[in-house]
């Protein structure tokens, strides 16, 4: 999804971007311990998916989007205090 | 596959109690679904039935899917044939169900182009293939799953739960309410929130965002006529409103999709005959 510098971003880009944006914002009303173990999954989650997903499988990256803003949702309580995340191996649970 | 869970404090907001209370009744599609046809000499009837698929974690384009199953190894229900594929053929397909017998609301999906709970609709007896497809213009999630997050939204706006300006008389005891006044709720408090009505609405499908839909509008009225809540001229002016209200233009799939045999359409018309005349 990312596009260089100075070339004019499609809607679903700005999507994205204000998606990572809005994480990051609500990742400032954490704790600092919390907060840089937020920056740092969520910023792992986007670098990943910006390789792995194809830029024209938009089904797929609005699907992503709504997962990503349900999830921004729940980051915003006050009574949420932080995000992990979970290594699950597909290969090994589909036996 | 890194998947991210959020972690949540203790302090939880209690849930509004107002939709686990409801006694049921004999309902015209429950009578319905306890028909089960007596069993023929043959031993094996095939059917097919042919079942969206969708996964997001191999991203690539929605499918219909056949499955074929002996009718004569199944339950009667739409929901048996599914969970004796799910158990037999083919483990990964995914959909909601609990109760089983219409109470809960979790399998509303789109049987043959029409809404329904899988588990009160009886698997249609023609030899043509079955078409299971998830709720009409709503999210997938995955498979039969449909994301509700706006239609709970929605609910949530009209604020179901009972509320009172003054204290009640006796304090510590409940508000009474004549036989009379308890008719009223009556045709509203059975919705189990399926979204099989809202979901059917051509107008919900066009304003989704907008137009509260059937559902949140027939649990408005719900509070509007109950006798013992204090703001219903308040739940009224919530309500007034070109989209969230006026949307409705009484098609009434609304009446036709309800599992449990309501009529939302006439609970809205109840809300605009009350609405101030301009």
């Amino acid at each position: 999804m990312a596009a260089p510098r100075g070339q004019r971003l499609s809607g679903m880009q700005k999507q994205v971007l204000s998606l990572y944006r809005g994480f990051l914002r609500a990742a400032r009303s954490k704790s600092d311990e919390d907060r840089h173990k937020i920056e740092s999954i969520v910023s792992e989650e986007f670098h990943r998916n910006s390789k792995e997903v194809d830029r024209k499988n938009f089904l797929y990256i609005e699907y992503l989007l709504r997962r990503g803003k349900k999830q921004l949702d729940q980051l915003k309580n006050p009574g949420t205090t932080g995000l992990s995340s979970l290594q699950v191996d597909l290969s090994k649970a589909n036996n | 596959m890194a998947t991210v869970f959020l972690k949540k404090a203790v302090n939880r907001i209690p849930s509004s109690p107002s939709w686990k209370l409801s006694l049921l009744r004999a309902h015209a599609s429950e009578a319905q679904a306890q028909q089960v046809e007596p069993k023929a000499r043959a031993t094996s009837t095939p059917k097919t039935f042919q079942i969206y698929r969708w996964n997001p974690e191999s991203p690539s384009k929605p499918e219909l899917k056949s499955y074929e199953i002996n009718l004569k190894e199944c339950g009667p229900m739409v929901l048996d044939a599914l969970i004796k594929i799910k158990n037999e053929i083919d483990p990964t397909l995914t959909f909601r169900r609990s109760c089983r017998e219409g109470i809960c609301g979790s399998c509303a999906m789109n049987i043959d182009g029409c809404n329904g709970l899988a588990c009160l609709t009886k698997i249609p007896s023609s030899t043509e293939a079955t078409t299971v497809t998830p709720l009409p213009h709503m999210f997938v999630i995955k498979d039969l799953v449909v994301d509700m997050t706006n239609f709970y939204n929605q609910y949530k706006s009209i604020e179901p739960w009972l509320k009172r300006k003054n204290p009640p008389e006796n304090e510590g005891k409940e508000i009474l309410q004549s036989k009379k006044d308890r008719a009223k709720l009556d045709g509203m408090y059975e919705c189990i929130l399926c979204a099989c009505c809202s979901t059917s609405c051509p107008s919900y499908w066009w304003n989704p965002e907008s137009y509260l839909g059937p559902a949140a509008l027939l649990h408005a009225n719900r509070w509007i006529s109950d006798s013992r809540d204090e703001y219903t001229k308040e739940r009224l002016e919530a309500v007034n409103d070109e989209f969230k209200l006026y949307r409705c233009h009484t098609i009434l799939n609304c009446a036709r999709a309800c599992p449990k045999g309501l009529n939302p359409g006439k609970q809205i018309q109840h809300i605009k005959s009350l609405q101030p005349k301009a």
